[in-house]
């Protein structure tokens, strides 16, 4: 049995195997095309070949992708979409589509409506909701929008009005795709209304990806269940990737963390990712990504769905390196890709950071000559000042003042030094290069919950007990195998100015992908 | 007399935030709302405190609860001028100016959407210089001017008149209500004769917010001079620079206390800092030396934009500048001290002005 991983990135298309006792057995680099569906083809193909594995062995098959980020950057492949908001008669004063760019609001809008209903942070009604002023909105919007969004107040405390209005807009639009907020993000209305939008207009770019992935996989005759990365660093299946599509934005940083895991056998650690231009710096807590609690911004609108907590810096193995009154700047211009016709060691005429590593012996030994001429001193210097960045970047990032192993991937590692401040180890494990298929291939899910919960009316323990118990079922609807769901992160957060001793609990569970036949139907 | 525009929104935002010394509220929904309210209704007149008549009534308006509702239970229109119109009804004349109860945070843009909804001008004065918890945390208060009559209203249309009999009582039936109307009201308090609101509020605040924010924004990149200008202009101090290495909250009496523990960085290597909070920031310590305490303020900023981060996304590792001002005068008189010092928030503790720390400190 094998898991195939896959991962479109900007410039490569990465495939990696691995068996069933997780062991990455092959990993294979291609091009990007500009169909990806070709590039997707070439390398599970390229992949099967050269592992010479027999294609009905692999049962599960799992992609990352940046299909849905493109679109929304690009603004192209855009479906219209009708919102309704459900919150009259609070939320008036800021309507959908507040502060959104104007050219990616033009190509997605078709109308918007606040309708009568939503709830309070303790789940009483704000206001009962009105069948008739939906069906009536449905009716002007029939013909026009291809999708719609639909965000209620406190929708993540209390889903059920959501619900209903999506049956109501059914018996108006028959199947027209329904993207309900409270599957999509947290507390913070806007922003979770915003990433609702997004996952409707969504809808046609997902559901080409996983019909292109499809395709893929029976034209080379394998027959696995497929699924995609997330942000978050867990799988969801194409039933449940079909409905929320934005889902699978971010998932490349956060592949690499997790195949970065994997390939380390560490639960806890620094991800570091030098490239030509920066490095991006991810904390890997518990075997999976840690998050950022900061809004995300796609395209210029803002979100608040889940993405890992990355730091980039201007540090690269092709960072220019300026000397300037004895002041040694360092970046952040680049060469970039272009390193390999700039960078001195190249016969180039730019000083960066791949030169000064590489007078000081730690790199491409065999073009020592290019750079004999640099001071060593200086180089000396240059490196203590690049190494000190990445010491103040890696310490931002910590969770605590413990020394903590760094575990490095990317073309421009080279230029990290072998010993860092704070860092019990620096390593650099074999298929670093895959690191981001590997971390699709590898087959986990995860259910969240946010609740605000009342201590007046239950103790703390019994309110994390019910948060841990609906985050178990949500892992479960996601595909999880129930013996193997393990809770990994628990976080509670005392409301300030409310009495009533009203706390915020966030629970996130994931287990092992259920190893059945069947594909699990959410 | 001039105009508040869109861009001075920004700023004022910005500005507000650091006045806010940690807590009231995160202004971003605010700036929403009141830049769209000068895109429909056109630009607020402001006016000075020496320009305020003596008969002119002027009333302020604010929003009271948690923040944490307000991102999710957006505010409706109505929210922004049914307490004030319940407030003429109940006084049987018309409302002649609309003030910030409050420049910190969130409430110092609620009576920008209120004023361009209304078509009134705004007083460039608030009751507090800065942001507080509790109701009766306002110089009218310490001048002993009256708060009732009080309306309060919510989105659903509920309007409340109290007659609370000092603000004290004010804040706690206020508060009960806040929490039955869904966790956020809208609340007219305080309404007074121009000659009270002379004798008693802090003048220039919202200047002072535009001014800051305007400095911040210009901050990128420039070492530091934002923050140094903003310094400048509000008589601070650099506490100290520093990275967070803990931080812990606990919910009591309806308030997040709690405590956020510091390393120095750069020049202040090998140091702990901690800062106690109670909504905002309470008090500044070097180890168990004083630096800094309530009712003077403390901001915590982002050592790099310069920004001001409030208590709920302090987070560990944070690199930020901790700065503190001087409090108006009339909170360092007997009564302001017993009613914000460190002896109402708890703390056994005398205060000392800022400025006598910061020169024992040298």
């Amino acid at each position: 049995m094998y898991r195939l991983g896959l991962d479109v990135g900007g410039t490569n298309t990465d495939a990696a195997l691995i068996d069933g006792d997780l062991k990455v057995f092959h990993t294979v680099k291609v091009p990007t095309t500009k169909e990806v569906e070709s590039g997707i083809i070439e390398a599970i193909a390229k992949v099967v070949k050269e592992s010479k594995v027999d294609s009905s062995d692999i049962k599960y098959a799992m992609l990352g992708t940046t299909h849905c980020t493109n679109a929304i950057v690009e603004r192209k492949r855009l479906d219209k979409v009708g919102v309704i908001r459900i919150g009259r008669p609070a939320t008036t004063a800021i309507p959908p589509f507040t502060n959104w760019p104007k050219d990616i609001r033009a190509k997605i809008e078709v109308a918007s409506i606040i309708v009568s209903g939503g709830y309070e942070f303790d789940g009483r009604l704000i206001a009962e909701l009105d069948k008739e002023e939906v069906s009536k909105f449905c009716r002007e919007i029939r013909g026009k929008a291809e999708s719609i969004a639909i965000s209620g107040v406190y929708a993540p405390v209390n889903k059920e009005q959501e619900e209903i209005v999506a049956t109501w807009v059914r018996e108006e639009l028959g199947d027209i795709p329904i993207s309900l907020s409270h599957a999509i993000g947290s507390i913070g209305l806007l922003e979770r209304e915003n990433a609702t939008i997004l996952n409707a207009a969504l809808m046609t770019t997902g559901q080409t990806v996983i019909n292109g992935f499809s395709k893929a996989l029976s034209s080379l005759n394998i027959e696995a269940e497929m699924f995609f990365s997330q942000n978050d660093g867990t799988l969801m299946n194409a039933a449940y990737a079909e409905r929320y599509p934005i889902l699978t934005m971010g998932c490349g940083p956060t592949n690499s963390i997790r195949g970065s895991a994997h390939l380390t056998g560490l639960d806890n650690a620094i991800v570091l990712d030098v490239g030509g231009t920066t490095s991006d710096i991810g904390v890997l807590s518990k075997g999976f990504p840690r998050e950022s609690s900061l809004a995300v911004i796609i395209g210029g609108v803002n979100t608040n769905f889940r993405m890992p907590d990355i730091l980039s810096i201007g540090l690269g193995g092709g960072t220019r390196i300026l000397e300037n009154n004895e002041k040694i700047i360092v970046g952040p211009e680049s060469v970039g890709y272009e390193i390999t016709k700039k960078a001195l060691l190249f016969g180039g005429d730019v000083l960066t950071t791949s030169d000064i590593v590489t007078r000081l012996g730690y790199a491409f030994e065999d073009r020592a000559k290019e750079v004999e001429h640099l001071s060593f001193e200086f180089c000396e210097k240059v490196n203590d000042q690049m190494t000190e960045m990445l010491e103040d970047a890696i310490d931002q990032m910590k969770t605590s003042s413990k020394e903590v192993p760094l575990i490095l991937s990317g073309g421009g590692s080279i230029i990290v030094s072998k010993s860092l401040k704070g860092v019990s180890e620096v390593i650099m494990p074999e298929h670093y290069g895959a690191a981001n298929a590997i971390g699709a291939a590898l087959g986990q899910v995860s259910g969240d919950v946010e609740r605000i919960y009342s201590l007046d009316k239950m103790n703390r323990e019994e309110a994390l007990t019910d948060a841990k118990k609906l985050a178990t079922h949500e892992a479960i609807k996601a595909g999880a195998d129930e013996k193997t769901i393990s809770i990994i992160s628990i976080e509670d957060i005392p409301l300030a100015y409310l009495p009533g001793n009203a706390l915020l609990i966030r629970v996130k569970a994931v287990g092992d992908l259920q190893y059945s036949s069947e594909s699990v139907i959410i | 007399m001039r105009y508040i525009d869109e861009e001075a929104i920004e700023k004022i935002a910005l500005g507000a935030a650091v006045l806010g010394t940690g807590g009231g509220g995160d202004p971003y929904i605010g700036k929403l709302i009141a830049k769209e309210a000068i895109r429909k209704y056109g630009p607020v007149a402001l006016i000075s405190l020496e320009e305020l008549r003596d008969n002119q009534i002027v009333v302020p308006i604010s929003g009271m609860g948690a923040p944490s509702v307000t991102i999710e239970k957006i505010p409706s229109e109505i929210e922004f001028t049914a307490p004030l119109d319940k407030f003429e009804e109940v006084i049987g004349k018309k409302v002649d100016v609309v003030m910030p109860i409050e420049i910190g945070g969130i409430n110092s843009l609620f009576p920008i959407i209120a004023a361009a909804k209304k078509g009134l001008p705004l007083l460039d004065a608030d009751a507090m210089g800065r942001a507080f918890p509790e109701a009766q945390m306002v110089t009218f208060h310490l001048d002993g001017l009256e708060s009732s009559p009080v309306t309060m209203s919510d989105e659903k249309g509920n309007v409340v008149v109290l007659y609370p009999r000092d603000g004290v009582w004010h804040e706690r039936l206020a508060r009960v209500i806040t929490i039955e109307m869904g966790g956020s009201a809208s609340v007219c308090d305080y309404g007074l004769l121009g000659k009270e609101v002379k004798s008693s509020a802090i003048p220039g605040t919202l200047t002072l917010a535009e001014t800051i924010g305007g400095y911040l924004l210009d901050n990128k990149g420039k070492e530091r001079q934002g923050i140094n200008k903003m310094l400048e202009e509000l008589n601070g101090y650099q506490l100290f620079e520093a990275k967070i290495t803990d931080i812990e909250r606990r919910l009591i009496g309806g308030f997040t206390r709690g405590k956020a523990i510091f390393e120095g960085i750069r020049n202040e290597q090998g140091r702990s800092f901690s800062i106690d909070f109670q909504n905002e920031h309470l008090v500044a310590k070097e180890a168990e030396h004083l630096l800094c305490s309530t009712p003077d303020l403390i901001a915590v900023l982002d050592a790099e934009t310069g920004f001001p981060i409030t208590t709920e996304r302090m987070k560990y590792g944070a690199r930020v500048v901790v700065v503190a001002f001087p409090c108006h005068s009339k909170w360092r008189t007997k009564k302001g001290i017993e009613t914000v010092g460190p002896y109402y928030f708890g703390y056994d503790f005398e205060y000392q002005p800022v400025e006598e720390l910061q020169k024992e400190r040298v």
